[in-house]
């Protein structure tokens, strides 16, 4: 199957938060989503003096993974993501490329010292995989206030906007979806 | 829609490269990459980049050597310092250097994104910024004031003698020539010029609103003083100050005057607040303030203090030659603004301007072109679209004696009436012989 994004999960996220995503993601692509459970290297992407795990490392597991199996491919972990330059990151993708990496660590509330909302860290996440995945599929960030494409340095920013395209960025993916992909 | 902003990475370490370039280039940047300061002079050479983000510690030539050529190349480059060994000294070294900011790495992402954001943002205004000055230095050209007669060419020297300097002007002439005109072309042509001009009519104003309105009040300050107000003084703060009819201040806003000019420090009416501000002054006047000195309703320090360069500009009566030139350009700027395809004046309708005394000067004959353009049909203006009493008065001597006047009206009269004596005679209301020998002891003679 060709038209599909896979999705790698290496978090202990409920199985019906799992198969709500997956759904999500089917929906606002248009097309079919797999979940998996992938045990990603998490150690070797460990640096011990940040105490964070490196972002691109492990986005580099993941291509590799992807390796000849067609589609786009995005990690789900739960630890601090990290690239040199930047203090933490919520995801990383490669651009217009095949992968992409999201963690919620820093999307659940009990890291701001806030109780736990499971529905928020499930609505957050999503957000960041589309996010994500929409870069993979060359999409830059938009200027649209509730675009999902806009880039949130904020978790609060995360929460205003909305886990769909705008009209512009969805018309970009449509008319390239097939081109890609790949197909 | 504005092109992308373009951003130079210049770091010794691929990984901060790569992982900056893939941020910025997610927001849709143009970015670039330098590992060393020889592959960024020579990125430099290949385009414009707006903002620089430079590492301070690289092998060879090190970020801040590297801002200063950079800066010859681009002055106008906005530069970013990163280093991972944070410091006040560099920081502060690399703010007097001029760069734009300074950040450690690892970087707080919503920070960086606000730095870049704000960095593109005072570029933008740098630019608008210019735009405006090239705009206002398009204005501060002397176009507007017309004229080729030795007179007015003088007062364009004096202009741009004292325009450069901070000196007080005071220009003097009869009104309606135009000196408020000539206050601005100082302003525009100073250094002053992008702060305002600020004009206020000392002999329009009843002494207890001038003083309010030169330095502003309080709440409070007086009945119907609901909000503090800023006074002209305040608002010409960097700019100028020019003060029409400054003889017509009544003795103690003088002496306000007076000590706000030389201090340049007040307090508002009503208030405690000593206010500091920095403007220059130019005055106008159309009296005789030595006479006012020796009358004592003038006072002479103030005198002396605002009459330190004077301006006088010639009555338009005594630089005729302007008054073509002035005219045709009065056609000009009526014609756009009205819309009417009025292009010139023409010969005989030009004769009768000429020889009009223009005891209101400028702002008489510009009133005198805009009634004849509202009334004249195209293309040009005639003797008869020109106000009825300035035809009549055309051949008007200036301080014209009983039998020049005396002279002119007969002249007129026997034209009206084709040299017919008895015809004139009736509308003159004399006899045909004192007609005959009125016509004799003038001089005049029928027109062959």
């Amino acid at each position: 199957m060709t038209r599909s994004i896979h999705i790698l999960n290496a978090t202990s996220l409920p199985a019906n938060d799992l198969e709500y995503l997956s759904r999500s993601v089917e929906g606002v692509f248009g097309i079919a989503a797999q979940m998996t459970h992938s045990h990603l290297e998490l150690e070797k992407a460990f640096d011990g003096s940040r105490r964070q795990f490196s972002s691109t490392a492990l986005l580099s597991q993941i291509i590799t993974r992807a390796d000849s199996t067609p589609g786009k491919f995005i990690g789900l972990v739960d630890v601090d993501l990290f690239v040199p330059i930047l203090t933490f990151v919520y995801g990383e993708a490669q651009f217009d490329g095949r992968a992409a990496v999201v963690s919620t660590y820093r999307l659940a509330n009990q890291f701001y010292g806030v109780e736990a909302d499971a529905v928020l860290l499930r609505r957050r996440l999503e957000k960041e995989i589309i996010h994500e995945l929409g870069h993979t599929f060359g999409l830059y960030h938009c200027r649209q206030f509730e675009c999902v494409m806009r880039s949130s340095t904020y978790v609060e920013e995360i929460d205003l906007k909305r886990h769909e395209f705008c009209p512009q960025c969805f018309d970009y993916l449509r008319r390239n979806l097939d081109s890609l992909l790949g197909v | 829609m504005t092109s992308p902003v373009a951003i130079l990475i210049v770091d010794d370490e691929k990984i901060v490269r790569e992982s900056l370039s893939k941020w910025f280039k997610e927001d849709g940047y143009i970015v670039g990459t330098a590992e060393n300061a020889a592959e960024a002079l020579k990125q430099l050479q290949t385009r414009t980049w707006e903002i620089i983000l430079l590492d301070i510690r690289m092998p060879g030539m090190d970020g801040m050597e590297l801002q200063q050529r950079i800066r010859e190349i681009d002055s106008s480059a906005t530069i970013i310092f990163i280093t991972a060994h944070a410091s006040v000294d560099t920081a502060v070294k690399a703010l007097k250097a001029g760069a734009f900011d300074y950040i450690a790495k690892p970087i707080d992402p919503d920070y960086l994104s606000h730095l870049i954001q704000n960095a593109v943002k005072q570029r933008s205004l740098a630019g608008e910024n210019l735009r405006l000055k090239e705009q206002i230095s398009e204005f501060a050209k002397i176009e507007e004031i017309v004229g080729n007669s030795p007179q007015i060419k003088k007062v364009f020297e004096m202009i741009n003698t004292v325009a450069k300097t901070d000196t007080t002007v005071m220009i003097r002439g009869e009104s309606g020539t135009g000196k408020e005109l000539i206050a601005r072309a100082i302003h525009a042509n100073s250094e002053r010029r992008y702060f305002p001009i600020v004009a206020i009519n000392c002999g329009a104003l009843p002494e207890g609103i001038l003083e309010s309105e030169l330095f502003g009040h309080e709440r409070g300050a007086f009945t119907g003083a609901q909000y503090r107000r800023k006074g002209k003084l305040e608002l010409a703060d960097g700019g100028t100050l020019f003060l029409d009819e400054v003889g017509n201040i009544s003795m103690k806003t003088q002496m306000d005057l007076l000590r706000a000019i030389e201090t340049k420090q007040f307090t508002r009416v009503g208030g405690n607040e000593t206010i500091s501000v920095d403007f220059r002054t130019i005055c106008a006047t159309n009296r005789d303030l030595e006479k006012a000195v020796q009358e004592g309703t003038f006072r002479e320090d103030l005198y002396y203090r605002l009459n330190v360069f004077s301006i006088v500009i010639p009555p338009l009566r005594e630089r005729k030659s302007d008054i073509p030139l002035l005219a045709n350009y009065f056609v000009k700027k009526y014609g756009q603004t009205m819309g009417k395809p009025i292009t010139s004046i023409s010969s005989e309708a030009m004769d009768v301007i000429i020889k009009y005394n223009w005891p209101g000067n400028i702002r008489e004959l510009e009133n005198a072109i805009e009634r004849a353009m509202v009334v004249g049909k195209p293309p040009c203006i005639r003797p008869h679209d020109l106000p009825f009493q300035l035809s009549e008065r055309a051949d008007a001597p200036s301080l014209g004696s009983l039998a020049a006047m005396e002279k002119n009206h007969i002249a007129e009269i026997l034209a009206a009436n084709n040299w017919n004596i008895s015809r004139s005679a009736e509308t003159l209301q004399i006899d045909r012989v004192t007609l005959y020998n009125k016509i004799e002891k003038y001089g005049l003679k029928k027109p062959q």
